[in-house]
């Protein structure tokens, strides 16, 4: 399989602080991969890098087949290359119904005058009762996303990415305050969703990791510590330190 | 699911019958047609309705994207000096050309210039028509400078602006600064906008100086009824369907949209430029029923009652601008005009005149604190006991499916 994309040694500092240092990581095309890592391994760093939120100061990422570089695309460019993103917190726009909010999210034309001139098609319709079939929420697509509970509104920004139709999926903390039930049933959303594309899930919660069943990168400070299977990790005495020492 | 045209919307449907029946009524009572309405208060309500349009724009921008912008009274001024330019000149071609007809020998081209240029630039020391009036005789060209001057300073104004991701609190400083600018520039009198003095006799249509002004502020209030209800329209389909959508997610959250694939600083230029546009043609109707422009109108307090009236009629729907505008605007020129009877408490004789702007910027207050929604919050209240008694029903059929 080849890779979709590279991170090679990247670097980024804020006020001295190195984030990141000398990161190099790179994911296949349809691969299932957890990233997991003590508080302020620099998790969120990395996929702010990946999606043009910050800029590294030096080292390269790259996607694709032409080997694009994404150092200099905007947020809105680069997830229209195909990275789809995932927040911590789960930001869906409250204000409007879960299907406006899937509807906004179908991979489409995005400017001005093809939002304006924007008309529902019976196919689009489908796709987002399909999607809503998909994470749960077919009885609550009129229903304002605000009203939805916590896990429901995680669920709802992943269907939002899987209506995106991407490449890669970059998933933050996807099963944070969710009952056991509605992890289940997200490890199902997400290893369902990497069977035809690429999905990164950074995440804290051993258990889940292990449900996702996958190959672990873990960082610390800013770089790769270890990486290969759950159990070959955890059995490594750097991260057995990481985590349980100190 | 909204497959229907706009027009069909039920604020839409109310908003225009309302219109409709508001310009029929005031038409056939107006002074022109017999009635007992005065010119002066056609021409008010004339006027209520462009300050109407206007702000329909600012909730656009504000109330729906998001973009606190405090300079859209710039716009409005713009719009109305540029259709001024025409009005001024007309007339007074008309005028020198009249006066020149009893002459022996005909004014050659550049006499009639000269006499126009001192006409109207006397008054601030001048003869030379300066470059801007370039196309001042031409009517098709100023009304397209109406639409492609605001448009033309928004785009680069906002280009520049969104493009460094300027937002927030500091967005609104800089379209403050913006109309503080273009208001000092205008008020000098070296840079042919006469200055101080603004444009004067706009309420003379040249060419049709014969019609007495009651017929006159008839015909542009029926104009800006029908600007208003073709920008509401405009505004409706803009706001529901996708882009609505959009734009409604940059105002809540515009780093999401961001990460969906939406280059947010395009909808926002768009967004701002259009309701620039919006806002200079409502100025370009305003103009000529108030009668005179100066560069005072620019002044930065005047964006901010536009913001003000917004906020108290209700930002996030159009109607609710439309409400505060004339509700605001109105109640305004009733205070302000001394009708209102002042109240004498025995030791202190509130005058309202003076008292008035304390009244609204406490109502401001009162109104963003308790009633975030505005005055269109009431159709809330009162369509809510419906709303609340069907959701029980929807969970317990739930309930029942699963």
């Amino acid at each position: 399989m080849s890779t979709l994309l590279e991170v090679s040694a990247v670097s980024v500092s804020f006020d001295g602080f190195k984030a990141i240092n000398d990161l190099s990581f790179d994911i296949n095309e349809g691969e299932l991969r957890a990233i997991i890592g003590p508080n302020g391994a620099g998790k969120t760093t990395f996929m702010d890098i990946i999606t043009g939120k910050t800029r590294p100061d030096k080292g390269k990422v790259t996607w694709g087949e032409t080997n694009i570089s994404l150092l200099r695309k905007t947020e809105a460019q680069i997830a229209r290359l195909g990275i789809g993103r995932k927040f911590q917190r789960p930001t869906v726009f409250e204000d409007q119904s879960v299907f406006d909010n899937l509807v906004m999210a179908l991979k489409k034309d995005r400017d001005p005058v093809s939002a304006l001139f924007y008309k529902r098609s019976t196919v689009d319709i489908d796709r987002v009762n399909a999607l809503a079939a998909e994470i749960n929420l077919s009885s609550q697509l009129q229903r304002k996303s605000g009203e939805l509970s916590h896990g429901q509104k995680q669920w709802l920004e992943i269907g939002m990415l899987l209506a995106q139709d991407p490449r890669l999926l970059l998933v933050d903390e996807p099963a944070a305050g969710m009952t056991v039930a509605e992890r289940r049933h997200t490890t199902d959303i997400l290893r369902e969703a990497a069977t035809t594309r690429a999905v990164i899930v950074v995440e804290h919660d051993m258990d889940f990791v292990r449900q996702l069943d996958c190959r672990v990168t873990v960082l610390h400070e800013g770089s790769v510590l270890a990486e290969g299977s759950l159990d070959h990790v955890t059995n490594d005495p750097r991260v057995i330190e990481v985590y349980l020492g100190r | 699911m909204r497959t229907r045209s706009v027009i069909y919307q039920p604020h839409v449907i109310v908003v225009l019958s309302l219109l409709v029946v508001f310009t029929v009524a005031i038409v056939s009572f107006s002074e022109a047609a017999g009635g007992f309405l005065s010119t002066s208060l056609v021409k008010t309500l004339g006027m209520t309705l462009c300050l109407c349009l206007v702000a329909i724009a600012m909730d656009l921008v504000w109330g729906y994207t998001g973009i606190l912008s405090l300079g859209h009274f710039a716009f409005f001024g713009l719009g109305g000096y540029m259709i001024g330019m025409w009005l001024m000149y007309a007339r007074t071609e008309q005028i020198v050309i009249e006066a020149a007809a009893g002459a022996p020998l005909p004014p050659t081209p550049q006499e009639i210039q000269d006499a126009i240029g001192t006409q109207i630039f006397g008054v601030v020391g001048g003869s030379d028509i300066p470059a801007i009036w370039m196309f001042a005789g031409s009517l098709p060209i100023q009304l397209l400078l109406v639409v492609l001057v605001p448009g033309v300073l928004a785009l680069i104004f906002g280009w520049l602006a969104f493009r460094s991701r300027v937002t927030g609190v500091y967005l609104s400083i800089l379209t403050q600064a913006l109309t503080l600018a273009l208001s000092l520039y205008l008020f000098q009198n070296e840079n042919g906008l006469r200055g101080n003095n603004g444009l004067s006799g706009l309420q003379i249509i040249p060419g049709a100086e014969d019609v007495p002004q009651s017929r006159i502020s008839v015909y542009f209030f029926v104009a800006s009824a029908v600007a208003l209800g073709l920008g509401y329209v405009l505004s409706a389909w803009l706001v529901s369907g996708k882009f609505g959508s959009i734009i409604r997610g940059i105002r809540d959250d515009e780093a999401r949209v961001r990460f969906l694939g939406y280059s947010v600083e395009h909808y926002k230029l768009f967004v701002f430029t259009l309701t620039a546009v919006i806002a200079g043609v409502a100025g370009a109707l305003y103009y000529p029923q108030a009668g005179i422009i100066n560069p005072a109108e620019m002044a930065p307090i005047a964006s901010i009652y536009l913001a003000v009236w917004v906020a108290i009629g209700g930002r996030g729907r159009l109607y609710g601008a439309v409400i505060g505008a004339a509700f605001v605007s109105l109640l305004s020129t009733w205070f302000t005009g001394g009708r209102a009877p002042d109240i004498n408490l025995g030791f202190y004789t509130i005058h309202w005149v003076d008292w008035w702007q304390v009244l609204l910027g406490l109502s401001f207050v009162v109104i963003t604190v308790y009633a975030p929604k505005g005055i269109a919050g009431i159709f809330d209240v009162l369509s809510r006991p419906a709303k609340t008694s069907a959701r029980p029903v929807k969970t317990a059929e739930k309930a029942r499916a699963s």
